[in-house]
């Protein structure tokens, strides 16, 4: 729960609250030095309640508080029937609402955030789920509303994150069936185990009533294993016939079957104990691989779409006054006004104001666009630097990146079943049957009374769960090792996908590209220490991501300069500092000419005159060059981007001639360039970041997302990989394909074991001592044998 | 010999009553997370219970 922040050398201080370095040293309160005013505030607030121990419990807990939270940004919360649809109850006093904090992170936020009541009368609890980085808070709505609660939050550090997707969601409820079903199995088996000792060591013939009796108490604790814990595999197996599939669960629901009626059957005739023990014991163990395999990462989410990065509801202007709008009530020729840092849910016309928007959400393009009056801004477009006035032209669902998620891809759902454990399971399922017949019609002519004996039996010992063990318990394991190597799948199918993948597609910007950031590089006359410090303090004045590049490069900034500066949008900015003159911007703003330059180049001048320019080229993740290498020779590459060609020639000279490089791809090229390797018969592996990469996320085989953080959101994926695992997703995919090694090599094993049964089946003397010992031992030797195979082969891949 | 069906229940009720505990504990969802009640119980002051 530590976070890791670099230790600040002697001459540096960081800030008390956020723990970044301080460049300006005069923001104190207390002795106590602060980074910017917002981590200030946010100390004092703290401090007036008698509440530092948030900094005693982790050193520098909070979080930059840099970029200041808009003063209005939650006036939407007072709005009625948003409300109603974000809060989960509400009586005369009380509202509980449930927030979504992700600047949550340590100890000392759960600390503060269930002291919240002591900051506020209102509120009166607040409980978190830490794993979900939610807040359960109940609040007086007598006292306090739920603006004001999201504005204390946000005060204090913790801005509730609210989306278009809370509107109206209902809470997933946890499925914890199968968990129940598990228990009850496991309090079932365990039980009939000892009760059935006295058959195993033989019991007296004297106390034959025991006997009966002890049969008896098996029988009832076998009905809630049969009934309900086996359920899971009805369900299953019938809903696979249903869609004329017949999974591996089918062959076990009948093994279940034929060795509960032969236990019925030879209970009530008083001929046998029954098979009570074995049946209980692998609906037990397969529950518990099923369970292990379907362990979710709670914490992740691999399903969103738009409606998670859309705000629940903008401003629209309607005769001179502002109201708050929800997105779905947003209609054609509304007007509506977007704020710096907003999203813009809805394609329009600009009617007012000048737009920088940065469009990287939705085409992967690194640096905003300068937008005049009357042009045409996207939806999903964030603006950058003033309001502007939007005239709405097409409905949110209707708007040029929302209806990538009307295409078809996004409505057929993945058929989970392609398992080769099915296939294989099917083939045994004859195999079983072939036997169970030849040994039925033997017995028939030699001793008709065994003959139903052998047939039974034959089918209880070869059912085909050892199978499903090994597959289960394998994926399980897999998965959890995959996991620990920071690589999270949605489902355990999904390892068998990863280990078929022949090409793979890369995104440029944000994937092999680390984030928007840029590598900046300054070419022209040599620049004094000083002319420096002013061109760090000019370019800073500038909320363009090029001038921020500027001003990061150019490091500390004047302490007080002389200042006067007036910046042009889309052009450039120009100031006297300290009484030089000092322009940058584009090589029209600068020179007065067009320069046929690469999109990213700005230009200096100081006191009119031309000194050099700054080229930005992407940054690309440091393992980038030697992984796209180690790919190379193993699979099809390929990069598709939305950004423009200026990075060819260097990833050309990376990935080689025979690599596929695609540019200025929009969401739904990107798609369709997908969709044409798969119809070539290849097994395609996409991996992005972004909202416009959903498409191609969706329709590849397996779609990655990649994220510098899991706690980051990332569109919908079957698999979510950490920026820092990248190097090693070679590995990562040969532990995939060890899979069906593994499970393959239980199997055998476990046939051994069948083979063993099978030999006393087919002779018909197939005792209950014999299936007891054979079923835990079989089912304990495939546990050791994936858990070993797989962990030898996590560490010969040198995976952690 | 009662004697033995006597332990016999006495087993299964003390294990059933187990597996009552274990459907309790899952029900009011004391392993949704398993992060935060290991750090809440150092803390000196609790938090409000409604």
């Amino acid at each position: 729960m530590s976070k890791n922040r670099s230790i600040s050398s002697s001459t540096e201080v960081a800030c008390y609250h956020c723990g970044e370095t301080c460049r300006d040293t005069d923001i104190q309160a207390h002795d106590k030095h602060f980074c910017c005013e917002g981590c200030k505030m946010v100390y004092e607030i703290l401090n007036e309640h008698g509440m530092c121990t948030y900094y005693d419990l982790n050193q520098s807990p909070g979080q930059s508080q840099k970029i200041i939270v808009r003063s209005d940004k939650f006036a939407f919360l007072e709005d009625v029937s948003i409300q109603q649809s974000l809060i989960s109850f509400k009586d005369d006093h009380h509202t509980h609402i449930s927030f979504y904090l992700p600047q949550m992170h340590c100890s000392s936020c759960l600390w503060l955030l269930e002291q919240l009541h002591k900051l506020k009368d209102g509120i009166v609890s607040c409980k978190v789920n830490f794993e979900r980085k939610e807040a359960d808070i109940v609040f007086d709505h007598r006292l306090m509303n739920l603006r004001q609660l999201a504005e204390l939050l946000t005060g204090i550090g913790y801005e509730p994150y609210i989306s278009y997707h809370d509107l109206g969601k209902k809470k997933p409820v946890t499925d914890r069936k199968k968990i129940f079903r598990l228990g009850v199995a496991g309090f079932c088996f365990a039980n009939i185990m000892l009760m059935s000792f006295p058959e195993y060591l033989g019991i007296d013939d004297k106390e034959g009533q025991l006997l009966v009796f002890f049969r008896y108490l098996n029988l009832v604790l076998s009905l809630p294993v049969f009934f309900y814990s086996a359920g899971e595999f009805y369900t299953s197996a019938w809903n696979a016939l249903k869609q004329k599939f017949l999974n591996i669960d089918a062959p076990i629901v009948l093994a279940i079957w034929v060795t509960f009626a032969r236990s019925l059957y030879e209970v009530f005739t008083g001929t046998g104990s029954g098979y009570f023990d074995s049946m209980t014991g692998i609906v037990f163990f397969m529950l518990a691989g099923r369970v292990l395999q379907d362990r979710t990462h709670r914490q992740l989410n691999f399903d969103r779409d738009y409606t998670s990065y859309f705000p629940v509801a903008v401003k629209r202007i309607k005769d001179e006054l502002s109201s708050t709008v929800t997105l779905p009530d947003i209609r054609l020729n509304d007007t509506l006004l977007i704020h710096h840092q907003e999203l813009i849910p809805a394609d329009g016309i600009i009617t007012r104001g000048r737009a920088l928007i940065d469009y990287s959400f939705v085409t992967g393009e690194t640096l905003p666009v300068a937008k005049e009056m009357g042009e045409i801004v996207y939806a999903g477009g964030k603006q950058v630097g003033g309001n502007i006035e939007v005239l709405v032209i097409k409905e949110v669902a209707q708007s040029y990146l929302t209806r990538l998620w009307n295409k078809d891809v996004f409505k057929n759902e993945a058929n989970n079943e392609n398992s080769f454990v099915h296939g294989l399971s099917r083939w045994f399922t004859w195999v079983v049957f072939a036997v169970a017949i030849a040994a039925g019609a033997y017995w028939f002519w030699q001793d008709e009374s065994r003959s139903w004996n052998a047939i039974t039996a034959v089918l209880i010992i070869a059912c085909p769960c050892a199978l499903l063990l090994s597959n289960t318990f394998t994926n399980g394991n897999i998965l959890r090792i995959l996991s620990r190597n920071h690589f999270y799948l949605r489902h355990a199918t999904v390892i068998e996908k990863l280990a078929d993948i022949d090409t793979i597609v890369f995104d440029k910007t944000g994937t092999l590209t680390a984030g928007t950031e840029m590598e900046v590089v300054y070419d022209g006359k040599p620049i004094t220490p000083q002319i420096r410090k002013k061109i760090a303090t000019l370019a800073a004045q500038s909320t363009h991501p090029l001038s921020k590049g500027i001003a990061a490069w150019a490091g500390p900034a004047l302490r007080d300069p002389f200042l006067a500066f007036e910046e042009f949008p889309g052009k450039g900015i120009e100031g006297m500092v300290d009484g030089d003159l000092i322009a940058l911007g584009s090589a029209l703003f600068i020179t007065g000419k067009t320069q046929n330059d690469e999109a990213s180049v700005v230009y200096l001048s100081v006191e009119g005159k031309l000194l050099g320019r700054f080229r930005f080229r992407n940054h690309y993740r440091q393992s980038v060059p030697m992984l796209l290498r180690q790919l190379q020779s193993r699979f099809h590459i390929a990069v598709v981007s939305g950004d423009n060609d200026g990075e060819l020639p260097y990833l050309r000279k990376l990935l080689g001639q025979r690599s596929e490089l695609y540019f200025n791809q929009q969401p739904e090229d990107k798609l369709e360039v997908l969709k044409s390797m798969q119809q070539e018969g290849k097994k395609v592996m996409m991996i992005g970041d972004g909202l416009n990469d959903s498409g191609a996320l969706k329709q590849a085989d397996v779609g990655v997302a990649i994220t510098d953080n899991s706690n980051n959101f990332t569109p919908a994926s079957d698999a979510i990989i950490e920026a820092g695992s990248l190097p090693q997703l070679y590995q990562l995919i040969r532990m995939c394909k060890f899979n069906r090694t593994i499970v393959m090599a239980a199997f055998v094993i476990s046939i051994l074991y069948n083979i063993t049964g099978l030999y006393f089946a087919v002779q018909g003397t197939l005792s209950p001592m014999i299936a007891a010992i054979l079923m835990p031992c079989s089912s304990i030797s495939i546990l050791l044998i994936t858990f070993g195979l797989s962990n030898l082969a996590s560490r010969r891949l040198q995976l952690v | 010999m009662s004697v033995i069906i006597l332990l016999l229940i006495a087993s299964i009720s003390v294990a059933g009553l187990f597996l009552g505990a274990f459907i309790w504990s899952v029900k009011t969802g004391q392993y949704d997370d398993e992060e935060s009640p290991s750090v809440r119980m150092l803390f000196d002051q609790h938090p409000n219970k409604k």
